[in-house]
């Protein structure tokens, strides 16, 4: 029978968290943890309680406690000056990246820093990108102190190898400034050429007319030379790797527009500078409003930025803090608890349980002692060890794991957008008729071959069509992110929307990384028994201990007399006068073996059994039903570094016709799919942590799960919100709308493009005609792109809204 | 026809003023955080009485 737990729910005063069965009070207000209730202190004290008025419970969970020196190593000189921006007599400034900032109370707290640390000068936060400018007085504090005040508020720091690195600048200003220059030329260009539209050539008054023609050429020099260079080098870098990408006919209209309209003012006309600064100022919104969407996000992210700055080297028994790069072979290095390790290297002093699921998905984390080999990017769960390393950080496994992933890069190349398949007919059409063109009017009247044939080329480039594809994805891309997927560029839609298999990663992925769910099966325990059964699963490192430490609750912790640990069988201890074991069936002295999915935990009280829990990863909510859905339109496989103890759920999670495959490698993990590409799938790669980053490069689409988007991700074509991974068949279906909504626009600008070619063919556009038509088919387009991707934006809306919701667990 | 030309000259002046203005502001960064300069401005300075 199963004892099913009644939570009171509770919510943390500062972080809005459940506070399980045993809040802290303090002041008429419940805390779940010591660590929230200190920063609650902390802020009272300091009189800085608006934060909490300005929005209800904005703090940040506290219950992982952030070691006492963590911060230690930025004492040292040489890494200040890494991070650094500007010093003088008495200043330092300093830019600090702070992921846990979501509120205008975080926003409020970090500028009034000045209050709780006495040197600080000045905090400004810049809210988009996370970050905090800190101006202090290194005279009255340190930056470690800055640092470990921060921490100690819930806004630790995250200092990693990158920092390291120069920076490269985050917006693209100069695409701004581009647009600026572009908008100004065209407006101005548009408004002297009025008068030419209303009156053509017989303007009343020439010399006038003359003016305004010269001011015009004048003014589109900038936008000739300056703002679309980014076009031109697009095109240029294309054509040297062999590709005419769609950049090329652009250019190819600039061009021929900017020649004929030069040779037009020479010979006293009017060019065409209006329609060619309008192609330019619209394909510049389009790219600006690309990379707005897109700030903040990384999606290239190297080990650089998972490894701390620096680690500890022993040194003649002094503790040296020392940048990565600097470590040699033979140091050794202390690996505190929760610390990765940067290097690979023998463990000399300390026993290691060391947590490899960031390298290889295995959940649970791998016993080590003295002498053993312990690989880059474990990460160290329990005490302190010591290792001495045997390669330097750019030789480790993990580091060549990255670089053998880059040589994979060029795979995805050969998926050429249809747009662009479309553009290159759309060329030949082009150059075709212009041939056809000139030829008729060869035979009948070769004075109107110039003029006819650079017309065509003018009035038909493809700049209609390719707003109509770069708005679109450009909406397209900002509803998803709307909706927490962010994806990489325009090639992820489609590549999205062709997918034919999933594969899917299990842990962190398909699970919670911390959703764990326990159950308790027997006699109903009684609260004291439970907390008591609590205490002792706290006393031991092992995860399972800690998943039914932290189920039973931690507060009120009974003291536990001869705690011992038997590997790989249980822990016992007396807790008062209770003496209970809990473990394996054998630990506990029973025969019964497990018919239980997931991990099982005997427990008995002074010898006697009286139950078990059972432990099992929690699936992410909604995610049973996704899968229902889309196991009828995909096929799906499974690849988990895991082993096979839950094969049994996820095969009814899956469905019968799904592959699972336990213990993958991540060289196993990109050979599948690497398999299923020669079998002529389009895979879509749905995974977490560095054991899928080969995976996930190789794959079509690789999208990797975050707990929150602050979360560093390995490189990826896309990044999705972990909750929002239920609305996976919706975004797909978004994604194919895209293609349906870039062929109606394509097929109205085809009409324009007709329009304008009935008049270039006959040599006739005039300026006025080029002038209307561009901005109307430009507009319209926009316009229509818009309106048909918002509407498929509210069918997900709407489906997001009412999709079903099912329990945590199968 | 000379006040169009003075007109010309009066109106491009105007524009390349605000052209120059967009370029600064996006120089110094104005269009870089949407967040907080607008939620910056709502909170309200406390006499601090537990100092001081």
């Amino acid at each position: 029978m199963a004892n099913t737990h009644t939570h009171t729910h509770v919510a943390c005063f500062h972080c809005g968290e459940d506070c399980n069965d045993h809040p802290i009070m303090m002041a008429e207000k419940s805390f779940c943890c010591e660590g929230c209730k200190l920063v609650y202190e902390l802020l009272h004290q300091h009189n800085l309680c608006e934060y909490y008025d300005l929005n209800a419970k904005p703090g940040i969970n506290q219950r992982i406690v952030v070691r006492q020196d963590k911060f230690a190593f930025l004492d040292d000189e040489k890494i200040q000056q890494h991070l650094i921006q500007f010093r003088d007599e008495d200043q330092i400034h300093i830019t600090l990246y702070l992921p846990q900032i979501h509120c205008s109370s975080c926003l409020w707290l970090l500028e009034n820093l000045h209050k709780l640390e006495t040197g600080v000068q000045r905090v400004t936060v810049n809210f988009t990108r996370k970050e905090a400018k800190i101006i202090y007085n290194y005279r009255e504090t340190t930056l470690r102190r800055v640092a470990e005040v921060l921490t100690s508020i819930g806004y630790e720091p995250y200092i990693s190898l990158n920092d390291m690195k120069e920076k490269k600048p985050r917006v693209q200003r100069k695409l701004v400034y581009q647009l600026g220059v572009a908008g100004f030329c065209f407006g101005n260009i548009m408004l002297l050429s009025f008068p030419e539209y209303f009156t053509g050539n017989n303007h009343s008054d020439a010399s006038m007319n003359r003016m305004f023609q010269y001011m015009n050429l004048v003014l589109a020099l900038p936008v000739f030379f300056y703002s679309a260079q980014a076009f031109y080098k697009s095109a240029w870098s294309g054509l040297k790797h062999g590709f005419l990408n769609i950049d090329v006919p652009i250019v190819l209209a600039i061009l021929v527009t900017f020649i004929r309209s030069l040779a037009e003012v020479a010979a006293g006309h009017s060019g065409y500078f209006d329609s060619m600064t309008g192609i330019v100022f619209f394909m510049l919104i389009g790219r600006v409003l690309q990379e707005k969407t897109y700030q903040g996000l990384s999606f290239d992210r190297d080990y650089t930025s998972y490894f701390p700055i620096a680690v500890s080297v022993i040194k003649d028994g002094n503790e040296v803090p020392t940048t990565l790069p600097d470590i040699k072979t033979n140091d050794t290095l202390l690996i505190h608890h929760q610390e990765l390790i940067p290097a690979d290297g023998i463990i000399s002093r300390g026993s290691a349980l060391i947590d490899y699921s960031f390298v290889t998905g295995e959940a649970a984390p791998v016993k080590k002692s003295v002498g053993e080999i312990v690989y880059a990017g474990g990460r160290q769960v329990g005490g302190n060890i010591e290792i001495l390393t045997i390669k330097e950080v750019a030789q480790s496994y993990l580091t060549s794991l990255w670089n053998r992933d880059e040589l994979k890069d060029s795979g995805k190349q050969t998926n050429v957008s249809f747009v662009h398949l479309l553009s290159q007919y759309f060329t030949w059409v082009v150059l075709l008729i212009a041939v056809i063109t000139a030829a008729v009017w060869t035979v009948k009247d070769p004075s109107r071959i110039w003029p006819s044939v650079t017309a065509i080329l003018i009035i038909a480039c493809p700049c209609a069509l390719l707003l109509a594809s770069s708005f679109t994805n450009g909406h397209i891309l900002r509803i998803l992110s709307r909706h927490k997927l962010y994806l990489r560029n325009a090639q992820s839609i489609e590549n999205l929307a062709n997918t034919t298999h999933i594969v899917f990663d299990k842990t962190g992925t398909l699970t919670g990384k911390a959703g764990t769910e326990v159950r308790f099966f027997g006699d109903p325990l009684t609260p004291t028994q439970e907390m008591k059964i609590g205490s002792l699963a706290a006393q031991s490192l092992h995860p399972l201990s800690a998943a039914i430490s932290n189920y039973c609750g931690v507060a009120n912790n009974y003291a536990v007399r001869d705690f011992r640990e038997f590997e790989g069988k249980g822990i016992c201890g007396w807790i008062d006068d209770l003496f209970i074991r809990m473990g394996s069936a054998e630990f506990i002295g029973i025969k019964q073996k497990t018919a239980q999915d997931g991990s099982t935990v005997f427990i008995s009280i002074n010898e006697k059994p009286i139950g078990l829990f059972t432990i099992r990863n929690g699936y992410r909510p909604g995610i049973r039903s996704m899968l229902e859905h889309v196991r009828d339109h995909y096929d799906l496989s499974v690849l988990s570094g895991d082993n096979t103890r839950e094969a049994g759920s996820l095969r009814i999670l899956m469905g019968a016709n799904a592959t699972l495959r336990f213990e993958q490698k991540p060289a196993d993990k990109l050979d599948y799919i690497i398999k299923l590409q020669g079998k002529g799938e389009k895979v879509l790669m749905i995974g977490d942590g560095l054991n899928d980053a080969g995976a996930l490069k190789q794959s079509d689409t690789g999208i990797s799960v975050a707990e929150s988007t602050n979360n560093f991700t390995p490189a990826s074509d896309g990044i999705i919100e972990a909750e929002q991974l239920k609305l996976l068949p919706s975004f797909i279906r978004l994604c194919k709308s895209n293609r349906h909504i870039v062929i109606i626009s394509f097929l109205m600008s085809l009409a324009y493009n007709i329009t304008g070619l009935y008049f270039a063919v006959q040599g006739m556009l005039s300026p006025l005609i080029a002038a209307i038509l561009m901005p109307a088919s430009s507009i319209s387009i926009i316009l229509l792109t818009y309106s048909m991707s918002e509407l498929s934006g509210r069918r997900l809306a709407a489906s997001a809204t009412t999709a079903i919701p099912d329990k945590n667990h199968v | 026809m000379g006040v169009i030309i003075l007109l010309l000259g009066a109106s491009l002046t105007v524009a390349l003023g605000f052209l120059a203005a967009f370029i600064w502001s996006v120089k110094h960064g104005q269009f870089e955080d949407d967040f907080s300069p607008a939620h910056r401005m709502l909170f309200e300075d406390k006499v601090d009485n537990s100092k001081d």
